[in-house]
């Protein structure tokens, strides 16, 4: 177990409240709440079908809730739009990697920057003057963050062409572009071996204590969950069943009975 | 064996003979190639920011003509004309995302394929209604493209090249290379990139739909707009212009659909491919070929080369 940082214990940064989303007739998430605060990782876990990727399509603005708020940064905003909640400083991966894949990795880490960058369309046009500074100037961003990751020997190559777990950390590294408050994890660590589970999990408590990123983390592994969270939520079916520090939801009977099954 | 000859031999024998026949039908099959690279590269953004083949593109060129021809026959300066036709193919772009692309997100291919026959209907619904049916001639002069001819010796021979001509390949050139370059190397560029790649991971680190299709389609529109002036001082600006837009459909099965030099190098291919096989090879069929060799060529490559020869190799897991 990880020693709680001390940042874990900061302000609210996102706030779930009561949240409802349905499919036509399939429920996907009924009244769930939590709560992530500054600075922690938090895990979301929860056997297959749960909810758990529903609920990060929430909070970036895929879905929309039928019912419930969610405040981040303390504004609470109906229908919010991905490319906004990217813009309010929220940055995710994906379950099944989604890259740009005929792109470089540079340029695919390069796209996260997108909102970063600002000058115009005639100054880009002619890529010159402040347009080619501004280019020069988040190119380093990108490769601190190239270096951070270990992928520097990688950065020019199409990124269709790497394996899967390089593959995972290019998308880490476009998330990590867009210097995010919140960073949603979707199953960061699937289908990687025990070395590669291990190197991501360093990734990840490093960005966490050198950045402060706040992280949002799905993860099966519970070994991994364990390790790194600060506290965990659990969902089943749609419904939150638990919520607490990894030792309070490790003894929790419905969490037990959730993963283990039990006797009708 | 007569036959044999007249394929293989002759047509050789006829290019060696009279160099300066072969540079003249050459530079005609370059001009006509970089005109439809123009016309393939309108297709080409359209298709990679949105996955939807534009149908439309044809009319838009024929719009965006008939738009300029008209605003200066009601007496607005040519050059005023000029920015008030880029004005609306702007506004024709920020309405089509709204209109149209918006509420038919997430429908499948299909569906954005067909609205775009709607949408040429549409525009040649209201060019007909604003600015009438008939045709009219693309005040060239007023714009200051030159006309008349340069012509040279040559191997014996005079090669004879409309300044037009030249001014459309050199206008064409610029217009494919700055675009080309805009695509490959700015933030705008990459983001459109992103956008063909994945929709989702697009959106994910910010970068807005709506705005890269507006961009793309104002950029559609101002290619089409450019091919409309050059191939509307080269005949005449009329609903028929529309069909040399399908001329595109070659370039883009041999350049791919999503590749920009692919687009280039396929005009450039089957522009010159049908002049060359016009002149030296019609004869034996009675002429007239050159309407179907695009199609015939294209057709060779697709049995070589299903995915163009730029377009990204399909691989498919299973």
């Amino acid at each position: 177990m990880r020693a709680p940082s001390e940042t874990a214990a900061g302000e609210t940064l996102l706030a779930v409240e009561a949240v409802s989303l349905s499919f036509g007739g399939v429920k996907a998430l009924t009244d769930v709440s939590f709560d992530i605060r500054r600075g922690e990782i938090r895990a979301i876990i929860g056997p297959n079908g749960a909810g758990k990727t529903s609920m990060l399509n929430v909070v970036n603005g895929f879905y929309h809730p039928n019912t419930g708020r969610i405040t981040f940064k303390g504004t609470t905003r109906p229908k919010m739009r991905p490319h906004e909640a990217a813009r309010g400083g929220i940055a995710r991966t994906f379950q099944n990697v989604a890259l740009f894949r005929g792109m470089t990795a540079l340029d695919n880490i390069m796209a996260g920057r997108t909102l970063k960058m600002h000058r115009g369309f005639f100054w880009q046009l002619l890529r010159h003057g402040p347009a080619m500074a501004e280019e020069v100037e988040h190119r380093r961003k990108v490769e601190d963050i190239i270096d951070f990751l270990e992928i520097a020997h990688i950065r020019k190559v199409p990124v269709g062409r790497l394996p899967y777990g390089l593959q995972k950390r290019v998308e880490l590294g476009r998330a990590l572009a867009m210097e995010p408050e919140l960073l949603l994890l979707d199953e960061p660590m699937a289908g990687m071996n025990l070395e590669e589970k291990e190197d991501m999990s360093r990734f990840i408590v490093d960005l966490n204590d050198q950045f402060g990123t706040s992280i949002a983390l799905i993860e099966h592994d519970m070994g991994v969950v364990m390790d790194l969270s600060d506290r965990v939520v659990v969902l089943e079916y749609g419904h939150k069943i638990a919520d607490g520090t990894p030792d309070e939801v490790k003894g929790d009977q419905k969490v037990i009975d959730a993963y283990l099954g039990v006797a009708h | 064996m007569n036959l044999l000859y007249a394929i293989f031999i002759d047509p050789f024998v006829q290019m060696g003979g009279a160099p300066d026949l072969l540079v003249q039908t050459l530079w005609e099959g370059l001009v006509a190639g970089v005109l439809y690279a123009l016309i393939a590269l309108g297709f080409v953004l359209i298709f990679k920011a949105s996955g939807v083949f534009n149908f439309a593109q044809g009319i838009m060129v024929v719009f965006a003509a008939l738009t300029l021809v008209g605003l200066h026959e009601k007496g607005v300066p040519a050059f005023l004309a000029l920015a008030m036709t880029i004005a609306v193919m702007y506004g024709l772009a920020f309405a089509v995302e709204r209109l149209m692309l918006r509420p038919l997100v997430n429908q499948p291919d299909i569906i954005l394929f067909m609205a775009t026959f709607g949408l040429t209907y549409f525009l040649i619904g209201l060019g007909e209604l604003v600015f009438g049916g008939n045709p009219k001639v693309m005040i060239a002069d007023a714009l200051f493209l030159p006309k008349g001819a340069i012509e040279f010796k040559f191997a014996g021979g005079f090669v004879s090249l409309q300044k037009i001509d030249i001014a459309a390949a050199v206008i064409a050139s610029i217009m494919v290379v700055a675009l080309a370059t805009f695509f490959q190397v700015t933030r705008i560029g990459r983001a459109l990139r992103a956008v063909a790649d994945s929709h989702k991971a697009a959106l994910s680190v910010g970068i807005s739909l709506e705005q890269i299709w507006v961009i793309v389609w104002f950029a559609a529109g101002v290619v089409a707009l450019t091919t409309g002036i050059m191939w509307g001082a080269r005949s005449e600006v009329s609903f028929s212009l529309q069909i040399v837009s399908l001329k595109a459909l070659p370039v883009l099965i041999l350049g791919g659909f999503t590749s920009i030099p692919g687009a280039i190098v396929g005009g450039l291919i089957i522009g010159i491919g049908e002049k060359i096989g016009e002149f030296y090879w019609g004869p034996l069929l009675g002429s007239g070929i050159e309407s179907w060799l695009a199609y015939f060529i294209a057709l060779v490559f697709l049995l070589f080369r299903p995915q163009g020869l730029f377009g990204e190799k399909i691989i498919e897991r299973i």
